[in-house]
């Protein structure tokens, strides 16, 4: 017996008495016998839960990880603070163990929840508009770039290099899908090169797809861009790291028409890369033509206020091959997580854990590049991450920390082979003045 | 019990935190000013006891597996395991970055390709990519699959994917996100996919066509070696919709079928919660000559070193940010695990003999469309004796009165007042008796007092929602920010 | 449900008005029962031009949402801008909330379409 199967010999016998069958096995006559399968699945037996948990530990007592090993590497991902309150709430299984809410009536903690996670969405982007959550930032940007050019009817989206490499791939193999033009403009000095983008921004195009802070860490100048693609009647994307909204001006502030991002850094995991939290709001006149669900307010039959999904009849459910999207499951648990990190942390925390990771990022680059071994890539502002270019290889630094307990930087190189012997280094509220201290050192002592 | 009806936003307080960091010892550096912004995000002011407070009552609105049953047909509502939650939750494999040295994550890389290997051996297929967000995404990359396999050999007019007329939304809508057109096959009076029908539509135009079997109705597709044949001598595909996986595994194996490319859906097979709506993992399957497309990076092991390899001139690219929901398959692996090769045929038993009974219990007093042996799920339409015309919505409506979760309802699309039960293997006799029970009391009240099911929910905390005022005029913030709407 | 004799009907479900080399067109009666309450419209642009049978919008109800078809080729002359602000016109009075006006490139094509009978004949045998 085991136990997530209730059935016991009896009860197994009270239904094949009702159904006038002998054995289990009758059920699947209309199976072809020859596919059967005439012997058991190549696996192992059950296991009891004691069992299973030392396969785990075993597993992951081979991982480093920022439980025990203080990283300075962000490239997409981050090690941020997360409050206990966010592990209370998606702890839960009323949360966790709730489907999509289709029957409003019985599923208003979820909805309420969503409608919550949209309000704060809109208010750190400062858009007019958030849906309830896409699979994560790359494919946010894909969904982004397909809104953009069914909207304006136009067949061209132009990315900067700067961009996630992933994002970049992701973004590529979707467009070449529906056989969009994606163009990629070059980066100089770290930011996206302006004049290039002059050149190539036309009346074909429907939207630029900027990042910013970018891959690199660096602020883009938005300003200049945005007036350039709203000129051509084209739409501005652009992918943001919740945290820096906390100090940076906003997409909403800047003009934006799509404002799009991760929310991994908004009270979830890194998980190895997954699941993470896409987050996507606009400006009401792109509302209906969003993709993934979407909860609105209303009220019920006696003036209750209460949440519903609405806008459905866009989705696949619906409107099957003409659905604006493909998108069934989303990312609801990792909006309740982010949700409960925004309400936790609140209008002065996000300010503060902003302020913390711009601080010490900045603190950290100065204090490396005193060494003149080590000198900062390109001089453009920057939030939490830096490239630091130096004499030294890094494979040598990258495992010398390692033996000192510590995680490097991203080595630029395998994505921008000009950046050679470069390493992007993140620095977030979590690092410790002796920690940064401590990387200096060691840094210093390379040879 | 208590009513709580506030948003987040309302419970705040100027002034109030509900968080500490440590002090900062670091100095202050200046933020260019053309860069900063320019009024702080407006978001809520409020003490820990609020937060906890907040969160805790709104999961009482919520119905979830935890609470009853939930026999929403398609959704494999099973059972999700607590070991699973402890499991993901391990910091050795929750605080991972995925851009650490390799040599510093190796459990996590073995973890992902032995639950690679374990699916391949459940479904018969030859390799897996781990990567897809969800089922819909596994969709789109199963199709980028098929055709760049055409492209590879020259077969680029084959631009037309088949679908059934029962299939899921997500099928036809995968299939135009990535720019094929959709043919719809219909499905003969047993519910199955019409042979001859295909066999009509069937050239040299046509990519592959994409099925679930069992199908979306619970049916056995028994004509699946014919519709193999006829499909690969047309030099087409054919694409397993995985969704219906619970219903086959130490039975039977898509590969085997002859599957070319399949998803699953770890979320519904593979006990995964379903999280209000996500996160999910749609993995993809496919058989040899489809491996060299598989998305990057592929998890490569050699001398028992794990890696990742990018160097795949075939791939179709990459559908999402690094490999996967690594945090959805270390629940996927727990489970696998637990249930041991003879766990997982039992549970496809298990969810197909309660189906069955249900549907025999049930038949007396709702119309079966198909009558005959179902799988993991069942399609029942409208009541038998409905002197008041009582529809799907209405019965859905009603049952929230007797506190269990309704069918899906009105899918597949191809049924009229459609309802889909799948109770799955993880309901006992017990629970199973309380939802034929409310089934079996609406079917009575149908006669003798329909008025009640034509204004339920009664016993909710909340009424019917106006869904209409919410689409035409959508309020989807709180209005109460400053800015303007 | 109602049908009006003085117009012609579509297989699509909707009613063409001929005024001169002009089509004006809405949906019926039938559609809007089918639809349920319109929550959301979608229409072509004035200058617009399309063949016949091709979609050249939509209308959204709660549980679905349908393409509107133009059974005539021609250009868009006339939108109906307030018709999107207020969608529960066209449950209330289908047949007075035009959608838009086409000028037609061939009138031959008006044919195809069903007389007020023929498409009472239809409706009674697509239900």
């Amino acid at each position: 017996m085991l136990p997530y199967l209730p059935a016991t010999p009896e009860d197994e016998n009270v239904i094949l008495d009702q159904l006038g069958l002998k054995t289990a096995d009758e059920v699947f006559h209309e199976i072809p016998q020859s596919i059967r399968l005439k012997k058991g699945l190549n696996l192992e037996g059950s296991k009891s839960e004691l069992e299973v948990e030392g396969i785990l530990k075993a597993l992951s007592e081979q991982n480093l990880h920022a439980g025990n090993t203080p990283m300075f590497l962000g490239a997409g991902m981050y090690d941020h603070y997360i409050p206990s309150t966010v592990r209370y709430a998606t702890g839960r299984s009323e949360f966790y163990t709730a489907y999509t809410p289709y029957q409003p009536e019985i599923s208003q903690g979820t909805l309420q929840v969503i409608f919550e996670y949209q309000s704060m969405i809109c208010a750190i982007t400062g858009m007019d508009v958030s849906n309830a959550s896409l699979y994560d930032g790359a494919s946010a940007a894909a969904e982004a770039a397909l809104l953009a050019s069914s909207s304006t009817r136009r067949n061209q989206i132009i990315v900067s290099e700067t961009v996630h490499p992933d994002t970049g791939r992701v973004l590529s193999t979707y467009m070449e899908q529906q056989g969009i033009e994606l163009i990629t403009v070059p980066m100089k000095d770290g930011i996206t090169d302006l004049e290039v983008m002059n050149e190539l921004v036309s009346k074909k195009t429907a939207a630029i797809l900027i990042q910013t802070p970018n891959f690199l860490g660096y602020m883009e100048q938005v300003e200049e861009l945005e007036k350039l693609i709203h000129q051509n009647k084209g739409l501005l994307i652009l992918s943001v790291d919740p945290i820096s909204l906390g100090l940076f001006k906003s997409p909403g502030e800047w003009g934006a028409d799509i404002a799009i991002g991760d929310g991994q850094s908004l009270g979830n995991y890194m998980s190895f890369g997954g699941p993470a939290l896409g987050f996507m709001a606009c400006t009401k006149s792109l509302m209906r033509k969003m993709p993934g669900r979407i909860v609105g307010q209303t009220q019920d039959t006696d003036g209750r206020r209460g949440f519903v999904s609405t806008l459905q009849t866009r989705e696949q459910h619906i409107r099957r091959e003409k659905a604006t999207s493909n998108i069934c499951s989303n990312q609801a648990l990792n909006a309740l997580a982010a949700s409960v990190y925004l309400t936790t942390m609140g209008k002065q925390g996000l300010q503060e854990v902003a302020r913390q990771c711009y601080d010490k990022a900045h603190y950290a680059a100065e204090t490396i590049t005193k060494s003149d071994k080590y000198r900062l890539a390109y001089n453009q502002p920057f939030f939490k991450e830096f490239p630091v270019i130096s004499s030294v290889s890094p494979e040598n630094i990258q495992s010398t920390l390692l033996k000192n307990g510590i995680i490097g930087g991203y080595a630029l190189e395998r994505n921008y082979p000009m950046l050679k012997n470069c390493i992007l280094y993140c620095v977030t509220e979590k690092r410790s003045k002796e920690e940064i201290d401590g990387l200096k050192q060691i840094l210093e002592g390379m040879t | 019990m208590r009513e709580y009806n506030k948003l987040i936003f309302e419970c705040s307080k100027e002034g109030r935190k509900a968080y500490k960091l440590p002090e900062s010892d670091i100095p202050s550096y200046e933020l260019p000013a053309s860069l900063a912004r320019l009024e702080a995000a407006e978001l809520p002011e409020v003490s820990e006891v609020d937060v906890i407070r907040h969160y805790a009552n709104l999961s009482q609105k919520n119905y979830a597996v935890d609470l009853g049953i939930y026999p929403l047909g398609s959704c494999t509502m099973k059972y999700n395991p607590k070991i699973n939650e402890e499991a993901a939750r391990i910091p050795g494999f929750a605080q991972v970055h995925p851009l650490q040295p390799v040599e510093t994550a190796q459990g996590a890389l073995q973890l992902m390709s032995e639950l690679e290997d374990m699916l391949c051996e459940i479904t018969g297929m030859s390799a897996f990519s781990l990567q897809p967000s969800a089922g819909a995404q596994g969709e789109a990359l199963g199709l980028m699959i098929i055709k760049a396999y055409h492209q590879s050999r020259g077969g680029s007019k084959r631009n037309k994917i088949i679908v059934p007329d029962s299939a899921h939304g997500t099928n036809p809508a995968s299939a135009a996100m990535i720019g094929m057109d959709v043919v719809e096959v219909r499905s003969n009076k047993d519910g199955g996919v019409d042979v001859d029908a295909l066999k009509e539509i069937l050239n040299d135009e046509i990519a592959g066509l994409m099925l679930t079997n069992p199908s979306t109705l619970g049916l056995f597709e028994k004509n699946i070696l014919e519709i193999a044949d006829a499909v690969h001598d047309a030099g087409g595909l054919l694409y397993y919709d995985g969704a219906n996986t619970n219903a086959i595994m130490g039975i039977t194996r898509p590969g085997d079928m002859g599957f070319d490319v399949i998803h699953l859906n770890l979320h519904k097979t593979f006990s995964t919660p379903h999280g209000g709506g996500g996160p999910g993992s749609g993995p993809v399957g496919v058989a040899g000559h489809l491996e060299d497309f598989l998305p990057v990076p592929v998890i490569t092991v050699k001398k028992n070193k794990y890696d990742l390899d990018y160097d795949r001139p075939l791939s179709v690219g990459k559908v999402k940010g690094f490999y996967g929901n690594f945090g959805v398959l270390v629940r996927a692996y727990a489970y696998i695990l637990t249930m041991g090769a003879e766990g997982l045929k039992r549970v496809s038993e298990m969810s197909v003999l309660n189906a069955n009974y249900m549907m025999d219990r049930l038949k007396e007093f709702y119309e079966l469309p198909y009558d005959q042996t179902c799988m993991h799920e069942f399609v029942i339409s409208h009541l038998k004796n409905n002197p008041a015309d009582i529809n799907t919505k209405q019965i859905a409506k009603r049952l929230l009165d007797f506190g269990v979760h309704p069918p899906t309802t009105y899918f597949p699309l191809i049924v009229h007042e459609a309802m889909m039960i799948e109770p799955t293997e993880t309901e006992s006799l017990e629970s199973m008796e309380e939802f034929i029970s409310a089934m079996i009391q609406i079917a009575k009240e149908a006669v003798e007092n329909p008025e009640i099911i034509q204004t339920a929910p009664h016993n909710t905390s909340i009424k019917l929602l106006d869904e209409v005022s919410a689409a035409r005029k959508p309020v989807v913030k709180w209005k109460g920010y400053k800015k303007d709407e | 449900m109602t049908i009006l004799n003085e117009l012609l009907y579509s297989k699509e479900h909707e009613w063409v008005k001929v005024e001169g080399n002009l089509a004006r067109l809405g949906i019926t009666d039938h559609a809007q029962s089918e639809l349920g309450d319109v929550v959301y419209l979608e229409l072509p642009e004035v200058d617009d031009e399309f063949s016949a049978d091709d979609a050249i919008g939509v209308v959204e109800s709660v549980k679905a949402a349908s393409d509107l078809y133009t059974p005539v080729s021609g250009k868009v002359v006339e939108v109906n801008e307030e018709l999107p602000d207020n969608p529960e016109a066209i449950n209330e009075d289908p047949y007075g909330s035009w959608m838009i006006v086409l000028e037609m490139d061939d009138d031959s094509e008006l044919k195809n379409l069903l007389s007020p009978e023929e498409y009472k004949e239809f409706c009674e045998q697509e239900g």
